[in-house]
């Protein structure tokens, strides 16, 4: 008996909790683009989500207004030490004391260590950091952590995305693990695959973030969408990042 | 200044047609957009394009708001000899770009 | 007409409140392009060969839609193209653009990303030197994205 429970406490927890299968194959958004939007977003000079790439690369040699250090000045070049650094977010942050995603920690660094005000939800900067931050993980395989303090996150972020929301009373769930594949509207449904955000987004012709999607599907159902940094989205990245896990980052990716 | 990328091949023939490949950041707004608020979003479009190259105009454009956001374009140039090509552009608000890039010609 | 019908009427309570209103198909009237055309040509009709247009027949999106234009031309002083118009049936706005070209340019090709308002029928006309002219049409379908977004 006591072996059994030794072999019980030896599994990974999210094991023991019965997780729900996740899609199999596991596929990223790329995979239900047609040809022309997947070259698009191959053609490292075409996709017009490098041009934010660019820009961040500007922002990240250039000393803040502040007069403190360019993210350069401590970081070096970005290939190098933000490679793999985008897989591994949304992730408790030790100072905040919260779970943080990606644009999160970037604004805190920025608060932090430049004396500057951090950056809104969809400014330029905010989106041309995150984009080249994130670029440079691209085809490092997804492995957040959803143990000890990300746990309870993780775990608030599963619920929600079999949770009923909206008009259209439907939970992520729904959607994108009992039906992708399948063509809503002449679309054909992904499976929710985060892992080419900050992408370029045809129908807001712009960059923008994995948040903003998820407003975004949030009103797809008729349901009203969450506030930027809201716990509730930070929960649902870290539980998509989780059930992505493997897939290869692949921002920024190009999409409808 | 909006930010843009003009890519060329790294050399070319006397003579010889090569691609060129253009990509700006520019909004191009429509004017029929509207905020959240209900305000319509002025139009403010990359209106002409002008590509210079060996002294000589190689392409004009004049463009309008059924050129998409982030106007992407690939043209031909004839390769004569060493020199800049250069791209200059102007939006509807008078805001001015250019871009440009080296074209080797041995 | 049967699948367009039918998306009609079972997108119709998802999409309806909130297509803006240039997704409105009866809003978005058939131009005839015959009197642009004939603006540039001076009224001869433009000849079908050596012009060639690449537009997916169904584009993913309305915002980018990928078109190749290519006129066969030796781009010469003598023989070459002057300019490529592009114009739109049904977008809010007809001329979608005009590429001046000249010899200089080696290559009468251009290619670029429009944006299609609904389906449609766009026309590419090429105006050669010695007063020639070229045209080419493709038809082309654009569907609404499935999930109604707010914006921000």
């Amino acid at each position: 008996m006591s072996r059994l429970f030794l072999l019980l406490a030896l599994l990974p927890s999210w094991l023991l909790a019965g997780e729900p299968a996740r899609p199999s194959p596991t596929l990223p958004g790329t995979h239900f683009l047609g040809d022309d939007l997947r070259a698009l977003q191959a053609d490292d000079f075409a996709n017009p989500g490098m041009l934010w790439v660019a820009r961040g690369e500007e922002y990240w040699m250039q000393p803040p207004a502040s007069g403190a250090k360019a993210c350069a000045g401590c970081h070096g070049p970005a290939a190098e030490s933000m490679k793999g650094a985008a897989s591994r977010y949304p992730r408790h942050d030790p100072v905040l004391g919260r779970v943080v995603n990606l644009d999160g920690r970037i604004d805190a660094c920025n608060r932090r260590h430049q004396a500057g005000e951090g950056f809104a939800p969809n400014s330029p900067m905010a989106l041309a950091l995150g984009a080249f931050v994130a670029h440079q993980s691209r085809g490092s395989p997804m492995a957040v952590s959803i143990e000890g303090p990300a746990r309870a996150t993780f775990e608030r972020g599963r619920a929600l995305f079999g949770t009923r929301i909206g008009q259209l009373n439907l939970a992520c769930r729904h959607c994108h693990d009992a039906n992708w594949g399948k063509t809503l509207l002449a679309e054909p449904i992904s499976q929710g695959q985060p892992t080419g955000w900050p992408a370029y987004r045809l129908d807001w012709q712009s960059l923008g973030s994995l948040q903003r999607r998820l407003r975004a599907c949030f009103s797809g159902v008729r349901a009203e969408p969450p506030a930027y940094g809201s716990d509730d989205l930070v929960a649902l990245e870290l539980f998509l990042a989780w059930r992505a896990r493997g897939l290869p980052v692949e921002a920024p990716a190009v999409r409808r | 200044m909006a930010l843009a990328r003009l890519l060329v091949p790294p050399t070319a023939r006397r003579g010889e047609a090569v691609e060129v490949r253009l990509l700006i950041q520019h909004p191009m707004e429509t004017g029929f957009r509207r905020e959240a608020d209900g305000r319509a979003v002025p139009m403010n479009v990359v209106n002409t394009l002008v590509c210079r190259y060996a002294e000589r105009e190689v392409l004009r454009a004049e463009l309008g708001s059924g050129v998409s956001a982030n106007p992407y374009f690939a043209f031909w140039i004839r390769a004569e000899s060493t020199g800049d090509v250069t791209v200059e552009w102007v939006d509807d608000a008078g805001e001015r770009g250019s871009v440009k890039a080296v074209l080797t010609v041995p | 007409m049967k699948r367009r019908g039918f998306l009609r009427s079972t997108g119709a309570a998802i999409a309806a409140a909130a297509l803006p209103a240039s997704g409105q198909s009866s809003l978005l009237p058939r131009r005839d392009l015959a009197a642009l055309v004939a603006e540039v040509t001076g009224g001869a009709t433009p000849g079908r060969d050596g012009i060639a247009m690449e537009i997916p027949s169904l584009a993913e999106n309305g915002n980018s839609v990928p078109l190749r234009i290519r006129v066969d031309s030796p781009m010469t002083a003598a023989d070459h193209v002057r300019a490529i118009h592009v114009f739109s049936e049904r977008n809010p706005r007809p001329r979608i653009a005009v590429f001046h070209l000249g010899p200089a340019a080696g290559r009468a090709e251009i290619l670029t990303r429009v944006r299609l308002a609904v389906e449609q029928k766009v026309v590419v006309l090429a105006s050669l030197s010695g007063g020639r002219y070229r045209l080419a049409e493709a038809q082309v379908v654009v569907t609404a994205a499935a999930c109604i977004d707010e914006g921000v």
